[in-house]
């Protein structure tokens, strides 16, 4: 399978880039890890005129910190964010549950701006981002804005960016001290999506939970935030009884499109056990 | 025009070639330079056959376009074996038949080497877990195991006998 013909650019800074798909207009796509986009051009979902590849912009790339935030380049790995001394420090879900992305080779290519742009509610850090208050930086026309992720998963492959933005940061807070944290996917093989999947922060403060968030990877169409089951744990102090509760509240939300993993019945069934062992290993991680 | 001048280094050879832009690294590899080592098994970066070397990287060159890798430095199956010597991996592979009908063989190798050089003393579970990405239709991972242990090995004590 050989995608159909296109024109390649490859800017080196991420103004060109933007100015590129400015004046390319809707015939462009940017071409960042393209293990998405690659496989959708071969099966010819997507037949862009134009590749705009990112890949050779060094600003794109790392992970910095800048006062209380941590600023991770959207040209950033999978393996670049598992190997990262500053994310396995401060926000450690992210590598973590960047070892259950794809597999090693993919996890060269695939990036996590990548992952988090492309909209499809199967990928990973979409439910991560949510978990960690990410704030999106999108470089545009006019300039940057700032989107936090709560705002920016709109539908599926339906996000803030505008057709000539870059996503081009995400930025995040480092966990209050000892918190725990888990990401918790269900898959059938190495490289799968999820059948479900649930990311989870907790912080305790006096034997109650003083910080919490729960969020869903593949359970409906975009990443969800399960609030009503943050807010059951929430200044508790936990018992099993409670996470039942919250798990049983989080697959209320759960409205998963049925496919070869499962019908929306089981997944759902699925998203429940994935809350309940991701707060309990959450739990056991955190002081 | 669709098509684009690459240079880049292949098993250690300069080279430049006009490509068109939606040639696949795999079929470039292939179809332009005859390296017919890297196989086109799924063609949807799930069975690794068509694994390569870019810069240091394990990557799947069906997935990868070939003028992604202008100014790269690839590596294939055909560069691993030097003055005629096979790699250490290639020997360990031989000897501890990890393979069986050989179709995920240059993607075994290919990946078993990079994996080597980031952990070059690996437990079996991150074997399992750096081969990951490499699928073996005749499910003969317990001898591609050994092989890779056996090759780890083979590089160490290489590594102490030139240290």
């Amino acid at each position: 399978m050989i995608p159909p013909s296109f024109e390649y650019h490859r800017p080196s800074t991420v103004d060109e880039a933007v100015g590129l798909l400015s004046s390319l207009g809707s015939e462009a796509k940017i071409l960042a890890g393209g293990h998405s986009l690659l496989p959708m051009m071969k099966l010819r979902f997507a037949q862009p005129e134009h590749l705009v590849d990112i890949n050779r912009i060094p600003e794109l790339k790392g992970v910095r910190v800048v006062g209380d935030d941590i600023v991770i380049g959207a040209m950033t790995s999978e393996n670049a964010v598992i190997a990262d001394p500053v994310l396995n420090e401060k926000v450690p879900l992210l590598p973590e549950a960047a070892k259950l992305i794809a597999d090693p080779q993919v996890r060269n290519r695939g990036t996590i701006g990548g992952d988090i742009a492309h909209g499809d509610p199967a990928n990973d850090h979409p439910a991560l981002a949510l978990a960690c208050d990410a704030v999106m930086t999108i470089a545009g026309p006019n300039g940057k804005r700032q989107v936090p992720a709560s705002e920016f998963f709109l539908g599926t492959y339906w996000t803030a960016l505008e057709e000539s933005d870059i996503l081009t940061e995400i930025t995040v807070k480092a966990f209050p001290p000892g918190a725990g944290y888990s990401y918790k996917k269900l898959k059938r093989k190495t490289g799968d999506w999820a059948t479900a999947a649930c990311a989870v922060v907790i912080a305790m403060s006096g034997g109650a939970v003083s910080h919490i968030r729960i969020t869903l990877t593949n359970l409906g169409p975009t990443a969800l935030r399960a609030h009503e089951a943050e807010s059951i744990l929430m200044g508790q102090h936990v018992s099993d009884a409670l996470i039942r509760q919250a798990a049983e509240q989080a697959m209320e939300i759960c409205d998963p499109a049925e496919d070869l993993r499962g019908d929306a019945e089981y997944k759902t069934a699925m998203a429940g056990q994935m809350v309940q062992r991701a707060i309990h290993d959450a739990l056991s991680k955190a002081s | 025009m669709a098509k684009q001048i690459v240079k880049m280094t292949l098993n250690g050879q300069q080279i430049e070639q006009l490509v068109d832009s939606r040639t696949l690294l795999v079929h470039f590899l292939r179809e332009q330079m005859s390296l017919t080592g890297a196989h086109i098994g799924c063609e949807t970066s799930h069975c690794g056959a068509c694994t390569v070397d870019i810069d240091g990287e394990s990557v799947k060159a069906c997935t990868h376009l070939a003028v992604q890798c202008d100014g790269s430095d690839v590596k294939t199956v055909e560069g691993l074996a030097e003055a005629g010597a096979l790699h250490a991996v290639q020997e360990a592979f031989y000897e501890e038949h990890g393979l069986q009908c050989g179709f995920c063989t240059p993607g075994m190798l290919m990946r078993s080497y990079r994996f080597l050089q980031e952990n070059p003393n690996p437990t079996e579970d991150e074997i399992r877990l750096g081969l990951s990405g490499n699928l073996c239709r005749c499910t003969g991972y317990q001898n591609i195991v050994k092989a890779v242990q056996s090759a780890a090995i083979k590089l160490q004590q290489k590594e102490s006998a030139t240290a």
